[in-house]
């Protein structure tokens, strides 16, 4: 083969356009050659999607995305490549086939992307909602709307697109300046300078922030271990988070800092465990689960600081999915994980900015659900939690590997700064 | 026991004999004749000898049958010069066939003929997709399990695809990008599993390559007894019939066990079409695996 795939961070072509090949495309060298004939053409290609058949006799599979610099240059390519059978998928309406069972697709649904899709029905391209990565898109032809629907939410009788015909994806690199995020293309890394990052964060938050967006905190309970919880406060009570998402144990030890001193046991103060601390967490539930709930026990005076007292006191909406380890939980914790999606599915609607700290599974749940127009900042101090992410797709986030403590106060400062300078 | 003995069809010098069920459709020349130029090999300026045509055509038919073979004939219809072309009618696959569609409207008036026939004897008979084209067995030819198939000068990639999907095989679309070889059957024939006939330059780079990869022993011709049509040759059991010119091929042949016969065909080549285009094997190649196999 004599070309390469277009990097993500190459100068983006003008005009694009997706073909399918189908067949033996391997056996035949038909894929190379098409691949081939776009780089003697002056054209770039990506390959969005490709399945190999499994054995000699299966066909195989790929939809690959075209560039060029002018429509007619395109089109020249695009006529050329389809002798060899590469067809534009857009040039089709959608297949649709309805939903013979609940909670399962049709064979051969279109398994959607986190980018921004549009699909064609009666020669009409209509915008997908709700996109999200991994899911069905559900059409209603009489209403002419569509949207992503999860394999649990399937009913009978839904309309699903099958095939890649008559869908088109909009990658999100290509759309637009690329403005305040230039880092964004830069790969994960343990050597890269945080001051400037950290910086850029603070900005976008801001400007999130002031231009009436939503911002989203997906946290991990080491937010507490490490003594960040002042720091999140802070940003709490400045108005930048609308949204937390985090788990059982974060408002726990959060709680039992609250009430205790400890997270974990250990004297956040000193760092001595404290004595019969470990049953601090428990009594910390406990106490909560006495008084009714999280918000029942700010009213009544129980809890008077920490992260879940801001929310509560800022208005701040939290949700907690629980997970099979948990203690407790805490009478606020949803327990059924379907339902934990369908609630983070409903209240990411209108997220514009996503911060996720020191959470692993916390981070890749909430990246499967968002769409690549949402810029997401991961912070671990483990760099497999933000490689994981990335290479689930979510390629929108931006990589800090460093300790969460450090990253937080940096931020809480920088964003004094911008709102001392404004 | 020698296993031979258990698969005793497949392969030994005696196919043909223990084989004589080998069907080929042909259809007399009585109306042939270059009426119009569609490939590079006809010229209306230069026609064919009508009664050399027809005794040349009566020998190809004597050859094979010599050969083992038994001869269907179909009715020659006024008008339609090339449907003496009958490797061009459909492909054949079990009891199906897949009809053709002529790119060149000169012989889109053949279809019904061939539609007609083959449904009368028996077959299924299957169209592509509307606006594909297939010119039959001359694009699209078994080689074991693989169906190699012509492209982009008569059939579109798309319909191979097409039957691909249809028969579940694997199918290996070839670039044709020599207008004297616009058939695949005119540069490229299978004799067994694993063995073919080919001239590599009638293909691109990459046909050449997923050729060599798919086919264990690829025999090659030159340039000048591909242009006496030395591939468009038809195998019966061991036997290879082929149109006259062509000793290199025959003494290849020879010493890989086949045997190789000459039959002039001089009056079809005028309108780029000789052995192998003139019949039609209806009960599968010799080279198709799915012919010595069970039925599935």
């Amino acid at each position: 083969m004599a070309g390469s795939p277009m990097q993500d961070n190459a100068q983006a072509p003008s005009f694009v356009e997706e073909v399918q090949i189908t067949g033996h495309i391997i056996d035949s060298l038909i894929l190379p050659k098409v691949l081939d004939l776009i780089n003697a053409a002056g054209g770039t290609f990506k390959i969005v999607q490709i399945t190999i058949g499994q054995t000699q006799r299966d066909p195989s599979f790929a939809v690959v995305e075209v560039g060029a610099d002018s429509v007619e240059q395109l089109a020249e390519i695009l006529a050329q490549i389809s002798d060899h059978g590469a067809v534009p998928t857009a040039q089709q309406d959608c297949r649709l086939v309805a939903a013979d069972i609940d909670t399962a697709f049709p064979e051969a649904f279109y398994s959607s992307t986190n980018q921004r899709t549009e699909i064609r029905v009666d020669g009409q391209w209509i915008e997908v909602a709700d996109q999200e990565m991994d899911c069905g898109i559900a059409v209603d032809p009489k209403r002419q709307t569509a949207r992503c629907v999860a394999m649990s939410d399937v009913a009978c009788g839904m309309q699903f697109v099958v095939g890649h015909g008559g869908v088109r994806v909009f990658p999100e690199q290509r759309s637009g300046a690329r403005q305040s995020f230039e880092f964004m293309g830069s790969s994960v890394s343990t050597e890269k300078p945080k001051g400037v990052a950290i910086r850029q964060i603070a900005n976008q938050l801001c400007n999130s922030h002031r231009q009436g967006g939503k911002t989203l905190l997906v946290g991990g309970p080491a937010i507490v271990h490490t003594g960040s919880v002042e720091h999140v406060c802070q940003l709490l009570r400045g108005g930048f988070v609308d949204q937390l998402f985090a788990g059982n144990a974060l408002a726990t030890h959060d709680i039992e800092q609250a009430l205790f001193g400890t997270s974990l046991g250990v004297h956040l103060e000193h760092g001595n465990l404290a004595e019969a601390g470990h049953e601090h967490h428990l009594r910390a539930i406990n106490r909560i689960r006495r008084a009714g709930g999280i918000r029942q026990a700010v009213e009544s005076g129980t809890l008077k600081s920490g992260i879940m007292y801001e929310c509560v006191k800022n208005d701040v909406d939290f949700l907690l999915a629980g997970s099979i380890r948990d203690d407790g939980p805490l009478p606020e914790v949803i327990t059924d994980v379907i339902e934990a999606q369908r609630a983070m599915r409903e209240r990411i609607r209108g997220v514009t900015f996503c911060l996720m700290i020191a959470t692993a599974l916390h981070s890749i749940a909430v990246g499967n659900l968002l769409p690549a127009s949402v810029k997401v900042v991961c912070v671990d101090i483990n760099p497999s939690t933000v490689i994981k992410l990335s290479d689930r797709g979510s390629f929108q986030t931006v990589g800090l590997v460093t300790d969460v403590e450090p990253f937080l106060r940096a931020l809480v400062l920088e964003l004094e700064a911008l709102q001392q300078s404004a | 026991m020698n296993p031979d003995q258990l698969n005793p069809t497949t392969h030994g010098s005696d196919a043909a004999s223990s084989n004589p069920t080998a069907r080929i459709l042909m259809c007399p020349p009585d109306h042939y004749g270059i009426e119009y130029e569609i490939n590079p090999w006809m010229n209306t300026e230069r026609q064919a000898d009508h009664a050399l045509a027809v005794r040349q055509w009566e020998q190809l038919r004597a050859t094979l049958v010599d050969a083992g073979a038994q001869i269907v004939e179909m009715q020659p219809v006024a008008g339609l010069p090339d449907l003496v072309f009958t490797a061009n009618a459909a492909l054949i696959y079990r009891d199906t066939a897949v009809l053709a569609r002529f790119r060149h409207p000169q012989r889109q008036g053949e279809q019904p003929h061939d539609e007609q026939w083959l449904r009368s004897a028996g077959f299924t008979v299957r169209d592509l997709d509307e606006g594909v084209f297939f010119e039959g067995a001359g694009d699209a030819l078994f080689c074991g399990p693989t169906l190699f198939a012509g492209y982009r000068l008569r059939s579109d990639v798309r319909g191979h695809q097409q039957i691909g999907a249809m028969f579940g095989c694997r199918v290996i679309p070839l670039e044709l990008v020599d207008p004297y070889y616009y058939h695949l059957d005119t540069c490229f024939c299978p004799l067994a599993e694993g063995v073919a006939i080919c001239f590599p330059a009638a293909f691109d780079d990459y046909g050449r390559r997923a050729l060599s990869e798919s086919v264990e022993e690829l025999i090659p011709v030159d340039e000048e007894e591909s242009r006496r049509f030395a591939c468009n040759a038809v195998v019966v059991g061991r036997t290879v019939v082929t149109n006259t010119g062509c000793p290199r091929l025959h003494a290849a042949l020879r010493t890989r066990g086949f045997e190789p016969r000459e039959t002039p065909l001089d009056e079809f080549v005028k309108a780029g079409g000789s052995a192998k285009c003139l019949t039609l094997r209806l009960d599968g190649e010799e080279a198709a695996s799915w012919k010595h196999a069970t039925a599935e």
